[in-house]
């Protein structure tokens, strides 16, 4: 029997299955077509409907009816070209007239599927819940028993080490004359250690990033260090930088990375004996707390021309990356000889370090690197991390919160008496309520030494549309409407580079004023709190059980 | 905020001096307890300066028990000293209040001075623990030429109860303190000032970075590091392990809990060694506010200030006798003939020294090194 579904639209999905709709108000649309122009998934389009009009001219009623042709603006209920709630219609409507507006009822991922193709996005967790992060207080203030300090008067030294630090026991010094003077002599290996601040910018790659994007952070994160004095380094991502930068003396503020694919380590291995500078640090990546064990993926069509350069590949290819590095048999011998290369390319000058995504596993790589002396720190990335590109399943469902990750990472590291020794750098949602300063203070109280941001940079210095509601999030596929995560011309030059730039410094700025009010009140100006866990508190009895911190109500 | 009166000097003197100091500075305790260090002993105890003192307090079953202990380990009591204690109203006694002098087990008869101050450290915590459930036995310090009293109470009312004002006891430094209870209950492990090992020390002020520093040096694997029933016990262990443990020289002690910033480092002439240990100590820094006054083996006294909210402090006296106290009325009562414009109020960056014996006075500027 021929099924009616040809006829009643049976198999089609309706408007209230999806996601997002478009509010469009005929009254306020003047037709301009921006809206549709604008859109990146092409989710609304003019259409063209006839309408019947009835009216009545005469004193008495005499209605009569006409039919009039009219252009609309229509929502596409076609699934690949679903309305993303980016709201970019809404920035262009001169009239006010369209705005997309969250369903709560909708289906989405019964349907995101087609072709046996599973759902892929960008983002983060699609959690809107506050985190564990934003559940902590800073509870013990101290008033009459320590006269408070001054966050805008007193003098505040917020700063961290990035380098693998030497236990005081095995320090290369010897007494002469009453003094202690460092034993050149005993040709003791003394690891670098870097003096940054606290909250760096985490790894995000050229390529997944647009042009305009990557520059403007760099530029950002060099005038810091120039101008603001504020140590801030940046992560460079998989697949290398521009050799412009490596052969300049800004790349001591940045962190290469290395991943699973090697994408641009050609160049930068061959740029090594022109550079002038050390980089910051060199990050190993491991794995990322937005998809664990799952490789990067850029996708051929951002692969263009500068890409190509800096990556060493031909234009117009998927890059895709191993979930693991293909040289890795066992953490104990290729985690630590990749460390060990590493550190060898740069002559033991600059520290090199893991970075991991959250796990319970943690602290079985935290033992074996606290083994290896070449090892500078251990970057975890918690559950709620971004990535331009996963599959929506490893985001939903797969990682580990970052909160009780690095406090029980800390506290092993305490109970071997080595937490000053290997510095945790904890990442992965901080800021995902915009609560950067808190989220950050409340991961070194529980024993971090610096935390690494991403998402929340993107959203801050470039307003990223993306949110856990799921809106945009499409950084997978180019069409970054704000010109972020995109390799189109046409769309990463909506983006200013000098606009970003300024933000990254607005928000480093504001950023660097919250945290000494939080430290103020708690009487903490010198060194950064780390493990300072008598200082934060929660409204969760499980919560304060699991990270031994108090709990209050 | 305590207050501390600490004394040097060339001669023996009694500790009633330190408390008529505090008495001066009463506004500035509330009297929930006092804690009298002497060390380089007179009288009595200047013949058995080489023979380890235990001091504490002991109800009568955990009297027998430490007996029982020190007779077990070896250890022969030579000398029994007890104040002759007095009825005072607000003070509420305990069974013994003791400082016991022991003579080593014969098998540590020709023991090296570690081994024997291992022996001792060992001996104190275990008796520490036997007391630890029903503060049967409660022991402050186990150590050559030191005695500890401590107890709960106005310091004046103290001194009478335990008839100090008629007392022989003698010694050349005193530390005491004037205890203001503001953060824990009464815990008489809590009351400053506290030892280990020949390193003692009295701080006033509250510690905000207590925790972290707990952690790091209860993770030392030394066994001394324990207790912190007061947030300033962790000021004497700091400088035992600056000290004793990593061998520095006294002067570091102020590098390791009030590190200087990288720019100044780079001005002095230890910068590599300061750079180093700045970094390898970081967990020791302290946020103050806080004015410790400590003393070392050699019987060098000194006080240090936190880097920036700074508590009362001052050092003062004559060649022969300095006083180092929270404020200058303690100061005159103690040293009414000195020079006062030669007083001195240390700063964020200074070190102030006093030599043994109360000899000299020097003040150590950290940003010189």
């Amino acid at each position: 029997m021929e099924p009616a579904s040809r006829l009643d639209h049976n198999h089609e999905l309706a408007i209230k299955d999806l996601p997002y709709i478009v509010r469009w108000r005929d009254d306020r649309c003047k037709r301009c077509g921006r809206c549709t122009a604008v859109c990146p998934m092409l989710s609304i389009e003019p259409a063209v409907i006839v309408r019947r009009s009835v009216h009545s001219e005469g004193t008495s009623p005499e209605p009569k009816s006409s039919r009039l042709v009219e252009t609309i603006v229509k929502q596409t209920t076609n699934i690949e070209r679903y309305c993303i709630g980016c709201a970019t219609c809404t920035l262009v409507c001169p009239n006010e007239a369209i705005e997309p507006e969250y369903n709560p009822q909708h289906k989405f991922n019964f349907h995101k599927n087609k072709g046996g193709h599973p759902y892929r996005r960008g983002g983060r967790r699609n959690d809107p819940l506050p985190s564990t992060l934003d559940r902590l207080r800073f509870t013990r203030i101290s008033m009459l028993t320590d006269p408070a300090l001054d966050a805008g008067r007193h003098e505040f030294r917020i700063r961290t080490y990035l380098g693998r630090i030497l236990p005081a026991e095995e320090l290369p010094v010897k007494l002469v004359s009453g003094k202690l003077e460092a034993d050149k002599i005993s040709g003791m290996f003394i690891p670098p250690v870097r003096e940054i601040y606290p909250v760096m910018i985490g790894s995000m790659s050229i390529g997944a990033l647009s042009p305009t994007m990557w520059e403007g952070l760099a530029m950002g994160i060099t005038y810091l260090n120039e101008v603001e004095g504020m140590p801030v380094v940046m992560c460079s991502g998989e697949g290398g930088m521009p050799q412009r930068l490596l052969k300049s003396r800004f790349i001591k503020y940045f962190i290469p990375q290395i991943a699973s694919g090697y994408f641009g380590w050609d160049e930068i291995v061959r740029v090594i004996p022109h550079m002038v500078e050390d980089p910051c640090a060199i990050e190993i990546k491991y794995g990322q707390g937005a998809k664990p064990g799952d490789g990067g993926l850029l996708m051929a069509h951002k692969v263009l021309k500068l890409i190509s350069e800096i990556r060493g590949v031909p234009m117009g290819v998927d890059l895709p990356s191993p979930p693991t590095h293909q040289t890795k048999y066992s953490i104990e011998e290729s985690v630590a000889k990749m460390i060990q290369s590493m550190s060898m390319a740069w002559g033991f000058r600059v520290p090199v370090y893991p970075k991991i995504s959250g796990t319970r596993t943690a602290k079985a790589v935290l033992n074996n690197l606290v083994r290896n002396q070449y090892a500078a720190a251990l970057s975890i990335d918690g559950e709620d991390g971004g990535t331009g590109a996963a599959y929506n399943v490893s985001m939903d469902t797969m990682g580990h919160p970052i909160a009780s990750n690095i406090r029980e990472c800390y506290l092993d590291l305490v109970k071997y008496g080595k937490q000053n020794e290997l510095p945790l750098i904890a990442a992965g949602g901080i800021g995902k309520k915009g609560n950067l300063a808190a989220n950050a203070a409340a991961l070194f109280m529980l024993g971090a030494s610096a935390v690494s941001i991403g998402k929340y940079i993107m959203q801050a210095a470039a307003a990223c549309h993306g949110d856990e509601m799921n809106r945009c999030n499409v950084c997978n596929l180019g069409k970054c409407p704000r010109g972020i995560t995109t390799q189109d011309p046409k769309l990463y030059r909506r983006l200013d580079p000098d606009v970003v730039a300024e933000r990254v410094v607005e928000v480093y700025k504001s950023l660097d004023v919250e945290l000494k009010k939080i430290f103020a009140p708690m009487g903490r100006s010198t060194e950064l709190p780390i493990g300072m866990s008598d200082g934060i508190s929660t409204d969760d009895h499980a919560i304060a059980e699991r990270l031994q911190i108090s709990y209050v109500c | 905020m305590c207050r501390l009166a600490a004394i040097t000097s060339s001669e023996y003197f009694s500790p009633i001096e330190n408390i008529n100091a505090l008495e001066t500075m009463k506004e500035g305790h509330d009297g929930s307890g006092m804690g009298l260090i002497l060390k380089n002993l007179g009288g009595e105890f200047e013949e058995l300066r080489d023979y380890p003192i235990l001091s504490g307090i002991c109800s009568k079953d955990g009297m027998k028990t430490l007996d029982d202990y020190m007779n077990k380990l070896g250890f022969k009591l030579k000398y029994t000293w007890t104040p002759k204690t007095r009825t005072v109203k607000g003070v509420m006694g305990r069974d013994h209040y003791f400082a016991r002098v022991y003579d080593y087990p014969d098998v540590y008869k020709h023991s090296s001075l570690e081994e024997k101050e291992d022996l001792l450290l060992r001996t104190r915590l275990a008796l520490r623990k036997f007391g630890e459930g029903d503060e049967s036995i409660i022991v402050f310090s186990f150590y050559p030429d030191i005695l500890t009293l401590k107890e709960v109470g106005d310091p004046l009312e103290l001194s009478e109860f335990f008839g100090l004002d008629k007392s022989p006891l003698k010694a050349r430094i005193i530390f005491a303190q004037g205890r203001q209870n503001t953060n824990y209950a009464i815990n008489m492990y809590a009351c400053h000032p506290f030892f280990i090992q020949g390193y003692g020390s009295m701080t006033n002020g509250e510690n905000t970075a207590f925790v972290p520093i707990r952690e790091f040096l209860m993770s030392r694997n030394f066994p001394g590091y324990i207790g912190y029933n007061s947030d300033s016990e962790v000021f004497c262990h700091i400088l035992h392990y600056t000290c004793k443990q990593l061998g520095y020289p006294l002067t570091y002690y102020k590098d390791v809990i009030t590190p200087l910033k990288q720019t100044e480092i780079d001005k002095r002439t230890d910068s590599e060694a300061a750079r180093l240990l700045k970094i390898a100590l970081r967990p020791l820094c302290i946020d103050g506010p806080n004015c410790v006054i400590a003393f070392t083996p050699d019987g060098t006294c000194i006080m240090v200030q936190d880097a920036k909210k700074l508590r009362p402090g001052i050092v003062g006296g004559v060649k022969g006798k300095y006083g180092l106290m929270s404020e200058e009325c303690g100061l005159d009562s103690v040293v009414p003939q000195r020079d006062k414009s030669g007083d001195i109020f240390p700063m964020k960056y200074d070190m102030v020294i006093v030599k043994p014996d109360a000899q000299e006075v020097m003040v150590w500027n950290q940003l010189h090194g």
